[in-house]
């Protein structure tokens, strides 16, 4: 049996490197969370990143594409890791990642000394990536972290009326740009953010950071994300907390909202804000959910993709795309591939994208609220859809850049 | 105690001391200074409570651990992949039968034999070896940890705490007076209390088992001086076979606990692994009073740290470490 096996493994093998002869190949890298608290972010990106394949093929003109995946945790030295390794053993030529804001900002950094390849950023979300000092062979088709959370703070004070809230998120780059976006547009409506609790990334008791969380608020903002937020719920819900909750980007995501046991059920009735709502009309979205519920059979997959497989997939759909304008042509640099990544505008599933003169995609958002399909299924339901965000969130750039990077404290609750 | 009053009269003096204060934030009305100084004596007690209740937990983990090596001098370094196996055995037994006690017995069982087999198969074949048992045991951690992300994939499981301990329960702690004279009672997750108490009984009848007991006996001169043991005529393979199976099926309840008041995923077992060995480094090697104590050190310092200094609350747990390596290298409570 077992030689068997070894026999048939190493026939296709020999038909696999058959076919490499008779086409030249694009060898892509691409990076993902699978490891640590975020594995659930990484596998299901990689679904998205699948269901792209499935989707558009892997042809471009007479070559075709070859990708080698590498692990990372969500810290910036794994990606670096990752990507060297992807470069200098793989041989990789173009890199689709990373993941996770901290990765992010390290991968960005670490393009400048690669100039020659290209880098299309995978679904890494923090700000600073693509707004302070960025690389020019660096193209992200998803908005950041900040963007994300456009209508989210309006929709709190004038609909739900919240006037006071408090804050608790991982202490990372990514959270910190969601914070950002939701202070600014809270503050600025005229609402008050009395409190911020930053937790360690990977964080599993979160007893006393529940029992710290102050009673006189009419809202809690999460922005956690994988195994940390279900710790968070489940506690909650131990603790019997029963104040109303807003929601991050990743926290109110078929990654939560599919996990197994009943702590979820706290977040029925959330409000948060993403680029993407799980139940959203329009046909294109509709589309891929499709592709992506066929690209996998249902106990491998969630019932909708998360915002990291719509991520996965755009920058997939960007990349094969561009190289199709070119032909493959990888010449000379790269130069013509990262012309037409810059200039390209991509119809994704969570509607038109285009990139700003910083590589930064300009997009669209979305304000949702959590429902009970009545099935015991959690969904992301649409509430406003926000066309056209682009990184300075409409504020004039001038005063964008007096507000300051996003931090722990940064930025101040007022009127910019 | 007595002696180590008269031993060390200064020390005890701060000891008893610091009890006193102790008592006295855990008891006493806060005055409004100090609240304004540190924060609410709801958020402080809730932090010590979390605490020690974690450290139930972390016990539950380590103390197998340290039994194992106290006896066979074997660094199990799968050890904290057996945590997460029991984690899954027993969210795979709570989600078919429903019941939350039945997962227990049936993780205890599975894990301990997976100890069993791990004995016998692997560590027999290389006693006193202990570089060869590290090489193989983080190559078993390592190949146990991809065939469950295999199984149970990265999802996040969560085993369900069963109805009647969901929710808070008032402790009699006060943690204010209103204006209007009303006291206000300190509001605790059930959950935590319960698994707590469990954590204790069963530290307790380990203790007494070790002590009061034949097999404890054996155990322990076992602990002393294998050989001897072993000349006497005791059958030393079957004990070890034994406490391997005690030591695995801890941490297989352990999964469990953790399994109901946090998370099981990918990456715990690295977690839980790390926990406990810094557990029974603070503790001492092989002391199950060692692992108690450790357990419960480390358990405040994550609370109390991720509370007050939450920048750094993750180098708190190492700090200690570190501190105990340099002071007493031996561990907190060891005997030699």
């Amino acid at each position: 049996m077992l030689k068997g096996s070894l026999g048939l493994i190493a026939l296709s093998s020999l038909l696999l490197s058959g076919t490499a002869f008779a086409q030249e190949k694009i060898k892509v890298g691409v990076t993902a969370t699978l490891e640590g608290t975020y594995t659930v972010l990484g596998e299901d990106g990689m679904r998205g990143h699948q269901t792209a394949l499935n989707v558009l093929g892997k042809k471009i003109g007479d070559k075709e594409l070859e990708f080698v995946v590498a692990s990372t945790d969500a810290t910036p030295d794994s990606a670096v890791r990752a990507v060297r390794k992807l470069i200098e053993q793989d041989k990789v030529q173009i890199l689709l990642s990373p993941l996770s804001g901290d990765e992010g900002i390290a991968v960005k950094n670490f393009a400048k000394t690669h100039p020659e390849l290209t880098f299309v950023n995978a679904a890494s979300g923090a700000q600073e990536t693509t707004y302070v000092d960025p690389a020019p062979n660096f193209f992200r088709y998803n908005m950041d972290g900040a963007q994300w959370q456009v209508g989210l703070g309006k929709y709190a004070y004038e609909t739900k009326g919240y006037r006071k809230i408090a804050t608790v998120g991982e202490d990372y780059s990514f959270i910190y740009t969601q914070v950002f976006g939701l202070v600014l547009e809270f503050c600025a409506a005229g609402g008050q953010v009395t409190n911020r609790q930053w937790v360690p990334l990977g964080t599993k008791d979160f007893a006393s950071v529940i029992a710290a969380l102050p009673d006189d608020v009419d809202a809690i903002y999460l922005g956690l994300g994988g195994a940390d937020a279900v710790n968070f719920l489940n506690q909650y819900q131990q603790a019997g907390g029963k104040a109303h909750l807003m929601g991050g980007s990743i926290m109110i995501d078929q990654t939560i909202l599919s996990s197994k046991g009943s702590a979820k059920n706290a977040l029925v009735g959330t409000i948060a804000a993403s680029g993407q709502a799980d139940t959203w009309e329009d046909p294109n979205w509709q589309k891929f959910v499709k592709a992506y519920q066929d690209s996998f059979p249902e106990s491998k997959r969630f019932p909708s993709p998360s915002l990291l497989a719509t991520n996965y997939y755009g920058s997939t759909m960007a990349l094969i795309l561009a190289l199709r304008q070119v032909n493959g042509d990888l010449s000379n640099n790269q130069a013509k591939l990262k012309d037409a990544l810059a200039k390209i505008e991509i119809d994704a599933p969570n509607g038109k994208i285009k990139l700003d003169s910083n590589r930064q995609a300009i997009g669209t958002n979305f304000v949702t609220e959590v429902v009970d399909d009545g099935k015991g299924a959690l969904f992301s339901k649409v509430v406003k859809v926000i066309p056209n965000v682009n990184q300075t969130l409409g504020y004039d750039p001038a005063v964008f850049a007096k507000i300051g990077l996003p931090s722990r404290t940064v930025p101040e609750c007022k009127k910019y | 105690m007595a002696r180590f009053i008269e031993r060390h009269p200064a020390w005890a003096l701060i000891v008893i001391i610091a009890v006193a204060v102790l008592a006295w934030m855990v008891f006493a009305i806060w005055p409004p200074g100090l609240e304004a100084a540190i924060g609410r004596k709801r958020v402080f007690l809730n932090a010590v409570l979390n605490g020690i209740t974690l450290g139930g937990l972390y016990f539950l983990v380590a103390s197998g651990f340290t039994l194992i090596f106290g006896l066979m001098r074997n660094v199990n370094l799968a050890h904290g992949s057996l945590y997460l196996f029991g984690g899954y055995i027993g969210y795979a037994v709570s989600t078919w039968t429903g019941s939350w006690i039945l997962s227990f017995i049936v993780a205890f069982i599975a894990v301990a034999l997976v100890g069993v087999i791990l004995q016998l198969a692997v560590f027999r074949r290389m006693e006193g070896q202990d570089l060869r048992q590290t090489m193989v045991t983080i190559g078993l951690s390592i190949v146990f940890a991809d065939l469950m992300l295999w199984v149970f994939g990265g999802d996040f499981y969560q085993v369900q705490t069963p109805a009647w301990l969901i929710g808070p329960v008032q402790l009699p702690l006060l943690t204010a007076i209103k204006s209007s004279g009303e006291p206000v009672y300190l509001q605790y997750p059930l959950v935590r209390l319960v698994i707590f108490l469990a954590s204790v009984v069963i530290g307790v009848a380990m203790w007494l088992a070790l002590n009061r007991t034949r097999i404890g006996m054996i155990v322990r001169a076992g602990v002393d001086d294998r050989d001897i043991l072993a000349a006497t005529g005791v059958r030393i393979q079957l004990v070890f076979v034994l406490v391997f199976a005690l030591g695995a099926g801890l941490a297989g309840i352990a999964g469990v606990v953790g399994g109901t008041f946090q998370s099981l995923s990918p990456g715990e077992d690295t977690r839980f692994l790390l926990a406990s060995l810094v557990v029974v480094i603070v503790g001492g090697m092989g002391s199950i009073p060692g692992a108690a104590l450790g357990a419960v050190i480390i358990g405040l310092a994550e609370q109390l740290g991720s509370v007050y200094i939450p920048t750094y609350a993750i180098v708190v747990t190492f700090l200690i470490m570190v501190l105990v390596l340099a002071v007493r290298p031996q561990g907190l409570l060891a005997r030699r």
